[in-house]
């Protein structure tokens, strides 16, 4: 199999001391490990920001009219929470924290191509995240036009837009420059015997998603780019006064966004191809279909941005090309569903925390793929657009699938982060907590889309009362199980008892190597001689 | 053990050269962004277009074009001469595509103050009262060639940074990965001209 030696003489990255001391030895370190966390830490605050936004508005939308706040205040929430949660959270989320400290130590290597610039890819990404948060506390008001700055309103609107957006602008190179040191790395340093077919998939979902930052998100810098002058300079790009066309602006903007759903679930879907078969004992069922389909979900995901346009004016055929092409890419989604089901069938289930995550996103991935699909089929749509139907589909999705993901991946790889394990009852009373408030928040905005609600609008009429109260009572039971999960993570990175090695039977290379992981990962660079996941 | 990196050692060129390739892809990408604009705008103000790009000087174009053609050669040359060992001449050759870089923002300078005098710029009274394809077209003039000086002005403080390296002995001729580089991007610069001088100056 794999032959590696264990280093419980060498200090490990957490003890290790360097240069410089104390928090300096963490805000200027090279190491893809230290780096991984320091951007969990910097999410865990900024999610929590977000979370709490989200909590308010839904308290306000608890009962129609004004309950805890008005009506601009209600707009600049969800543009602040949508900002953070899609720009600052899922979209970097798992490549930046698992990939960077997952990425090297899977493929056998000591770090990644390019370490120096991995840091400053931080640093990139906590100077956006402040410019984009600093639109808040000064000039003319929060900004107010959602996340997806539609023109003509965000150069309209008299709110303080131009930081959120020059900051969404500096994040994306920090979204490049990482998916430039990824492709780099596997390309370059793979340990000797890891040919592609026996990369690990999340490994192999990361190559996918660093293409799509890589080749899509300069498009939407350009954009964005192009919202700063019209604003500063007046050139007019998307403004009809100026002879703009505003519509121009949004398929700008959704040739990048669609891509980017890719960036936050395609990572998502590597986490679960990793703990799906560690914990059924058994190799992944169809190896090769999971490879090509996430290709094939990189690569199709650049012709469907249209499916958010289908009520903005487009010709006949546009609608029914990006119709069909819509259906044509959940194809691969479902490939993977599929896969890990069969993986499941005749194992010997250890029934863990991790898995139970995975489990769980299994289930409302699968809401929210189905929901997409009545989204992307074009009469449905006329009805659904701008609907709560879209907010609980995209939240199934992008909560549902890449957050569940995340901690389910959290849980799987704490005790190789932090050589620790946390409690597992808890963690697993926090998760059956957060899974229900989860669908009780937000099933009923299914059916409250469908009878008409339309999104982000503060107040509602009387025949909306009933399902929202049932969300917002959600709402709260979800931030219960959310505190219950942090606070046992956060806990046991002190007080946990020590891990082992490889407390999950795990066989990709991450297991090999002493918990937490050293400086350099390895001792000596191992040879792979054998397919992940091999359990016979 | 006193260093808490561990990468100084390891040195790879081909995968500096394939992350600077990959850079260069995202940069296309960017002004691609502005193409797929400019094309829209033109397909739907053909004459406005037309006459719009009858206001820009061809020769000055065609100068800045030249330029840059030749500052491409130059910085092709340094590398060739950092492989003989030829420090004072690759010094000189890069000095050279600097004073190109120069000349070009200097003509750029003159043709812009020129159009401003003109009173043409973006918020201008006359181009408020001109046609709407051609607001569009001088919004997308200043906007285009201003990101491409920007360009230039990145590729001239990278290509200095490395004549630094080259004076310090810090890129030598078995070690000239950066200047590599720097010359990589350079000719993205010239690229991206070459697409933008027959868009802005030629097609009228
Ligand atoms: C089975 C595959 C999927 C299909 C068929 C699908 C379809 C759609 C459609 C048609 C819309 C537009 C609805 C409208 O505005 O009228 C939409 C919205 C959205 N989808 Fe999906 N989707 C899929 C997967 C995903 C994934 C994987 C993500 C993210 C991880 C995602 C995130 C979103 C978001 C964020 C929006 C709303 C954007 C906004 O207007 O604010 N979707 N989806
Ligand atoms: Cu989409």
């Amino acid at each position: 199999m794999i032959k590696t030696q264990t280093q419980d003489s060498t200090p490990s990255f957490l003890e290790y001391k360097g240069r410089f001391k104390g928090l300096m030895g963490w805000i200027f370190s090279t190491d893809h490990k230290r780096i991984g966390l320091l951007y969990l830490y910097s999410m865990l605050v900024f999610f929590s920001i977000a979370a709490i936004l989200g909590l308010m508005m839904k308290l306000e939308l608890m009962a129609p009219g004004k309950t805890i706040m008005g009506a601009q205040t209600y707009n600049s929430f969800f543009t602040l929470h949508g900002i953070t949660m899609i720009f600052l959270i899922v979209v970097p989320g798992l490549p930046a924290v698992f990939g960077n400290f997952f990425l090297p130590i899977m493929i056998g290597a000591k770090d990644v191509a390019f370490p120096k610039l991995n840091l400053i890819s931080w640093w990139i990404y906590i100077v956006g995240a402040l410019i984009a948060l600093s639109a808040q506390f000064f000039g003319d008001g929060p900004p107010d036009t959602g996340w997806t700055f539609y023109a003509p309103y965000s150069f309209r609107t008299g709110t303080n837009m131009l930081p959120a957006v020059t900051g969404a602008f500096v994040l994306g190179f920090s979204s490049i420059v990482t998916g430039i040191n990824f492709i780099v790395t596997m390309h370059r340093m793979r340990a000797p015997g890891m040919n592609w077919m026996r990369l690990p998939l999340f490994p192999w979902a990361l190559y996918g998603t660093s293409w799509i930052q890589v080749l899509a998100t300069p498009i939407v810098g350009v954009t964005l780019l192009m919202v700063v002058l019209e604003r500063t300079l007046q050139i007019g790009f998307f403004d009809p006064a100026l002879g703009g066309d505003p519509i121009l602006y949004q398929h700008l903007f959704w040739i990048y966004s669609h891509p980017a759903v890719y960036i936050m679930i395609l990572p998502a879907m590597g986490v679960i191809s990793e703990i799906i078969p560690t914990f059924a004992r058994k190799t992944i069922f169809g190896y090769t279909a999971i490879v090509i389909s996430t290709l094939a979900i990189a690569f199709v995901g650049y012709f469907v941005w249209g499916h958010h346009m289908f009520t903005s004016g487009m010709s006949g055929v546009a609608l029914y090309t990006f119709s069909i092409l819509t259906f044509l890419v959940a194809i691969p989604s479902a490939i993977k569903i599929f896969n890990w089901v069969a993986t499941l069938h005749k194992a010997s289930i250890d029934m863990q925390t991790p898995f139970l995550w995975a489990l769980c996103f299994l289930f409302v991935f699968m809401i929210g793929g189905l929901s997409g699909m009545v989204l992307g089929a074009l009469s449905a749509n006329v009805h659904l657009h701008d609907t709560a139907f879209v907010v609980a589909h995209f939240h199934y999705i992008v909560f549902g699938g890449t957050g569940f993901a995340f901690f389910a991946a959290l849980h799987y790889w704490y005790p190789k982060m932090f050589g620790r394990m946390y409690d597992k009852s808890w963690a697993n009373i926090g998760l059956a907590i957060f899974f229900t408030g989860f669908n009780t928040l937000y099933l009923p905005m299914f059916y409250l889309g469908m009878i008409g609600m339309p999104r982000r609008y503060y107040d509602y009429v009387d025949k909306f009362h009933g399902p929202n109260i049932i969300s917002s009572l959600g709402a709260m039971f979800m931030i219960v199980g959310l505190i219950i999960v942090i606070t046992n993570l956060v806990r046991s990175a002190r007080h946990g008892v020590i891990a082992e090695k490889d407390p999950w039977k795990g066989k990709t290379l991450e297991w090999t190597v002493a918990s937490p992981p050293s400086l350099e990962n390895f001792e000596e660079i191992p040879t792979v001689t054998d397919h992940p996941y091999n359990y016979d | 053990m006193t260093d808490n990196t561990h990468i100084d050692e390891h040195r790879d060129d081909e995968g500096a050269k394939t992350g600077m390739w990959i850079f260069i892809f995202t940069e296309l990408l960017l002004f691609g962004g502005l193409f797929i604009v400019y094309s829209v705008y033109r397909y739907l103000n053909p004459m406005a277009f037309h006459l719009a790009a009858q206001e820009l000087d061809t020769f000055i174009g065609t100068v800045n074009t030249v330029i840059l053609l030749v500052s491409s050669m130059t910085i092709a040359m340094a590398i060739t001469s950092i492989q003989l060992k030829n420090k004072k001449l690759t010094l000189i050759l890069m000095g050279v595509t600097i004073l190109l870089a120069v000349v070009f923002m200097v003509n750029k300078y003159f043709e812009w103050t020129g159009k401003i005098s003109h009173g043409i710029f973006p918020g201008s009274e006359i181009l408020h009262q001109s046609s709407q394809g051609e607001i569009l077209f001088f919004g997308l003039y200043y906007a285009m060639t201003g990101l491409h000086a920007l360009h230039i002005i990145v590729g001239v403080g990278f290509i200095g940074y490395v004549m630094w390296l080259v004076k310090t002995d810090d890129v030598k001729h078995d070690d000239y990965v950066i200047l590599e580089n720097s010359a990589l991007y350079w000719h993205l610069v010239d690229l991206i001209w070459i697409f933008l001088f027959p868009l802005f100056y030629l097609i009228t």
